[in-house]
């Protein structure tokens, strides 16, 4: 059974068709790394996974639950009804390029919102999980830190355990460490790779050719809109098919 | 036309008009002076314009109004015998009310001309120098242009606020459009009538300053890219 | 010309109730402006073009009009319509205090609720993402996202317009409250000293300006710290 389904998903600005019908299914347990240059329209897909870009055309389904969608005005597809969407959404935490810390709220803060509000979790029960969540990720000692004080690899970890308060099903990750210092990449890596040992489902958007190669076990390589190649990491990343991918791949490790 | 004070209101919005621009030109000549006070090396001379600025600034504008007109006459009229002049003098409501909002609005253009001012990034002023231009170029051909465009909002903010604030003349009998509403209204008994053809005058009055203020803010931000919302 | 301080300090009792008046319509005229400016601040963001065109109206007719001229038609120009004479609100309608209450409340929403609208268009886009992405709904995360942080940011700007308020409260005393403008004013009247009746009025306005700016900082370090830059 799968977490996770995305079928033939479609999207276009205007005219410029950025996915050209990728598909992508998750078992738990499976970390999926997804790679391509900019404007492959990677970012873009993970995006439509939540609905915060909206698709033209494709389905969503989690736990095999199908995301009813219908089609607005301007022929992009929109929640048929948006309290299933929240309710998917919460299942389905994101972490995002800039964190996206709510910036008028405390690490602590940041992490029991959702929880509270919106699975309705009690207060003290939510602040418990966000301290073990916080010592998880080794930013226990910056609770009640505003996250304007806190340096980018800081932020990124309480976003992730803001991800984790909410125990997701499938984990979001858009491109994590693209924001940080490259000293600071390190620190977030470790807490993504400890993550997907304990089996979490995750779904990564990624520049990190090495966090891909050895952490996930499915590897998506997209270029302009198409999945150009995918399969084990380890055996498409040592040898590559697809000429793109080649290319892309001399280009990276240069 | 409004009960046949229509003729008379629209003479008084002339000199609504004519006061609010006097005004205007007046405060700018003392917002200049203020901010180079405020902005000088010699500590006294800044001190005093930050005393300028910080006063007049937490007065509010009718009690100014009502110390400089009334006040002021009571002061020159104590003085005058002093120096062998002893007829009354009675202040003109509008060289008064000039005066008083000219006083009021120089300090506030002197915190819209500082705040511009030091809104300038360094490297402009060291950038002209390092081309080899002369202090005086500096100024008048980098420093100033940028200055325009960076105090536009805070000076199309404080023509909106002095135009509306001309209305408070009335209260020491200028002959405005607000003081002849006012008239009319009593005369009338329809005080709504005439005070909402003032608010409307006055409407279109700050409507066509902001369309005015928006063209010239425009000009004078060539270069300079849009906040994306 | 020498300043007479023995009629300042006789009429110092007046200069107090005037104070206290001078507080009772600011204190009275921001809450309810405040109340009125937050679903107006809402509306002025909104996607609805009625809606949000009604609310650019409103705020644009106040902002655009004489403080002066709203205080008179509603307390002269009501008058005129004999349906508001002859209606239950007419006691109100009729009591100065009433008028420049609602003439104030008035004013300061339409100021406040542009604020508030900048400040909720401010709002950094990866923060509403962040909210959408939990799956908050629009209500809840306009209620736990957007407003707490937009009226924290919005603090600088709405202390000026409390300061602003605070100035505005002495037109009151064209329309024959006795606040500190008018107490000063009742001072000229009685003794014909113009200079010192208007001059304590000013320290007064002064005081309470530099008290305001004062809370406004200590709320402003509270409140908004988390902008604050980094202390090491």
């Amino acid at each position: 059974m799968y977490k996770l389904q995305v079928q033939d998903l479609h999207k276009r600005y205007g005219s410029h068709e950025v996915l050209k019908g990728v598909s992508l299914e998750a078992k738990a347990g499976d970390v999926i790394s997804i790679i391509g240059s900019s404007g492959s329209g990677k970012s873009t897909f993970l995006r439509c996974i939540n609905l915060l870009e909206q698709p033209h055309a494709g389905k969503i389904l989690l736990n095999n639950e199908e995301l009813k969608l219908v089609a607005g005005k301007d022929g992009a597809l929109k929640a048929a009804d948006p309290r299933q969407l929240q309710r998917m959404r919460s299942r389905l935490s994101m972490v995002f390029q800039h964190f996206n810390l709510w910036a008028h709220m405390t690490a602590l803060e940041n992490i029991i919102e959702a929880p509270v509000h919106v699975l309705g979790m009690s207060k003290k029960e939510a602040l418990e999980k966000a301290e073990h969540y916080l010592a998880k990720v080794g930013v226990a000692h910056r609770k009640d830190a505003f996250p304007g004080h806190m340096s980018g690899g800081e932020q990124q970890r309480v976003a992730i355990a803001r991800a984790l308060a909410m125990e997701p099903e499938v984990m979001l990750f858009d491109e994590p460490t693209s924001a940080l210092d490259p000293e600071l990449v390190g620190d977030v890596l470790k807490v993504m790779q400890s993550l997907a040992q304990e089996g979490r489902t995750m779904v990564v958007v990624t520049h990190e050719m090495g966090f891909a190669r050895e952490v996930s076990n499915q590897l998506v390589f997209l270029h302009k809109g198409v999945v150009e190649e995918r399969g084990n990491p380890r055996e498409v990343l040592v040898n590559p098919q697809s000429e793109r991918l080649k290319q892309f791949l001399s280009g990276s490790l240069k | 036309m409004l009960k046949g004070y229509g003729a008379v209101i629209l003479e008084g919005a002339w000199l609504t008009l004519q006061l609010a621009l006097s005004s205007m030109a007046l405060a700018i000549v003392l917002g200049l002076i203020g901010v180079a006070l405020r902005l000088s090396p010699v500590r006294w001379l800044a001190w005093l314009g930050d005393l300028y600025s910080t006063v007049i600034r937490g007065i509010p504008d009718l009690v100014l109004i009502l110390l400089i007109f009334y006040g002021g006459q009571d002061i020159i009229n104590r003085v005058a015998p002093l120096v062998g002049y002893d007829d009354y003098i009675d202040l003109n409501p509008m060289i008064a009310g000039i005066g008083t909002l000219g006083f009021i609005f120089g300090a506030y253009l002197s915190e819209t001309f500082r705040g511009a001012f030091l809104g300038i990034p360094k490297g402009q002023a060291e950038a002209g120098a390092a081309y080899g231009m002369s202090s005086r170029q500096v100024f008048f051909r980098i420093m100033v242009p940028q200055m325009i465009r960076l105090a536009i909002p805070g000076f199309t903010n404080n023509w909106l606020v002095l135009t509306k604030a001309t209305a408070l003349i009335s209260v020491v009998g200028l002959q405005d459009m607000m003081f002849k509403a006012k008239q009319a209204a009593d005369a009338t008994r329809e005080p709504f009538t005439f005070f909402l053809a003032v608010a409307a005058l006055y409407l279109v009055l700050t409507s066509v300053s902001l369309l005015a203020l928006k063209y010239l803010e425009k000009r004078y931000s060539v270069g300079v890219k849009a906040a994306e919302l | 010309m020498i300043f007479d301080y023995n009629v300042i300090w006789e009429a110092m009792p007046l200069y107090i109730g005037g104070l206290l008046t001078t507080l009772k319509l600011l204190a009275l005229s921001l809450f309810f402006g405040l109340l009125a400016a937050i679903p107006l601040g809402l509306m002025r963001v909104s996607k609805q073009p009625l809606v949000n065109m009604t609310a650019w109206l409103y705020t644009y007719v106040i902002r655009g009009t004489p403080m002066l001229v709203q205080l008179f038609l509603i307390y002269y120009g009501l008058a005129q319509f004999e349906a508001v004479r002859e209606s239950i609100f007419w006691p109100w309608l009729s009591s100065a205090t009433f008028c420049a209450c609602l003439a104030f409340a008035i004013n300061t929403s339409a100021y406040t609720a542009e604020i508030i609208a900048g400040s909720l268009k401010a709002t950094p886009h990866g923060e509403i993402e962040a909210a959408k992405a939990m799956g908050m709904s629009r209500f809840k995360m306009y209620r736990r996202i957007l407003l707490p942080s937009a009226l924290r940011r919005a603090l600088p700007q709405y202390s000026n317009e409390v300061i602003m308020m605070l100035q505005t409260t002495s037109l009151a005393s064209i329309v024959t409250l006795i606040d500190i403008t008018g107490a000063a004013r009742t001072v000229n009247a009685q003794y014909y000293l113009p200079f010192e009746a208007y001059i304590t009025a000013g320290v007064f306005y002064l005081c309470l300006t530099f008290i305001l700016v004062r809370l406004f900082k200590m709320a402003e370090r509270r409140w908004l710290s988390y902008l604050a830059p980094r202390k090491h």
